[in-house]
């Protein structure tokens, strides 16, 4: 199975992607430039990196969840494609309204930028079946707007519905009920600020992120 | 036709960036700051025949998400 990933003007986590997404295939992902109408023929996963996205310019992600190539990924989507958005990527996915809510300045105001207690929310997911639910990862973050923000109706709809996937271990940068990551209602879309990419082997410190790409890939038939 | 189209946070959204800027305030002695909240301020300038419908468009699609942020039009 083919795999893509989003390229934009500022995206910096796509080679990244690009060597976890071929650690776990053996294949090479596809690189889709932002400026594409159209994804390649025949892909089953697209991912959309980390990065500053057209310099984070109005909103981090907002430039980039109105270019071309993000039309066809939310209409793919809607057809069940698996997405998965990481840091700049979860911000993208949540300005293109392919998940709820908005990531804000982190509440202290700082860049984070270090590894963090992650714990497994709903390990039921297509993208978290390799994990044990209430398991804890340690997971690097990296961003400035990182925190999470959801009127409370929707955060409780969020719960109910078993789609937090991951929840910060540890007070990190402000995020509603320490939310790292959520799914879309189908459980096709998913969206997070810490990094799975940058610990897939042993030289990376740990390789507890790895077995996400094992989970999500295996479920849509990599 | 001049547009400021003003967008600011909806009440109840902490603000991070407010609250650095009134400690600064603080900092600086100024007193009696009751709250800060920060925003953002766009100048369009656009034709005449622009509708109330394409201006409204353009703040719920873009300059504004309006899941955090209000916006307000001014004509100018």
């Amino acid at each position: 199975m083919k795999t893509a990933v989003i390229v934009f003007p500022g995206s910096n986590c796509d080679r990244d992607l690009a060597v976890a997404l071929e650690a776990v295939t053996g294949v090479k992902p596809m690189m889709v430039w932002h400026a594409d109408t159209e994804l390649p023929q025949g892909i089953g996963f697209v991912a959309v990196p980390g990065g500053f996205s057209y310099g984070d310019y109005l909103r981090s992600g907002a430039i980039a969840a109105r270019s071309p190539i993000m039309r066809a990924v939310v209409e793919q989507a809607g057809r069940g494609l698996p997405v998965f958005g990481v840091c700049n990527g979860f911000q993208v996915l949540t300005e293109a309204g392919l998940l709820p809510g908005a990531l804000m300045r982190n509440a202290g105001l700082n860049f984070v930028c270090r590894d963090v207690a992650l714990t497994v929310d709903n390990a039921q997911t297509a993208f978290t079946s390799r994990y044990d639910a209430g398991e804890t990862l340690s997971v690097p973050v990296a961003h400035h707007d990182g925190n999470y923000f959801a009127d409370a109706e929707t955060l409780d709809r969020l719960e109910g519905e078993g789609r937090v996937a991951f929840r910060y271990g540890e007070a990190v940068n402000g995020s509603a009920r320490n939310i790292a990551g959520i799914v879309n209602t189908a459980g096709n879309v998913l969206g997070m600020m810490p990094h799975p990419e940058r610990k897939i082997e042993t030289a990376h410190g740990g390789t507890d992120g790895r077995r996400l790409f094992e989970g999500v890939l295996e479920t849509v038939g990599a | 036709m001049k547009l400021r189209i003003f967008v600011t946070l909806k009440p109840g959204v902490l603000d991070p960036q407010g609250r650095a800027i009134h400690h600064a305030l603080g900092s600086l002695g100024f007193e009696g700051v009751e709250d800060v909240r920060a925003g953002k301020m766009f100048e369009l300038e656009v034709a005449d025949s622009t509708t109330d419908e394409a201006i409204d468009g353009m703040c719920r699609q873009l300059l504004a998400n309006t899941v955090i942020e209000n916006f307000r039009v001014e004509r100018a």
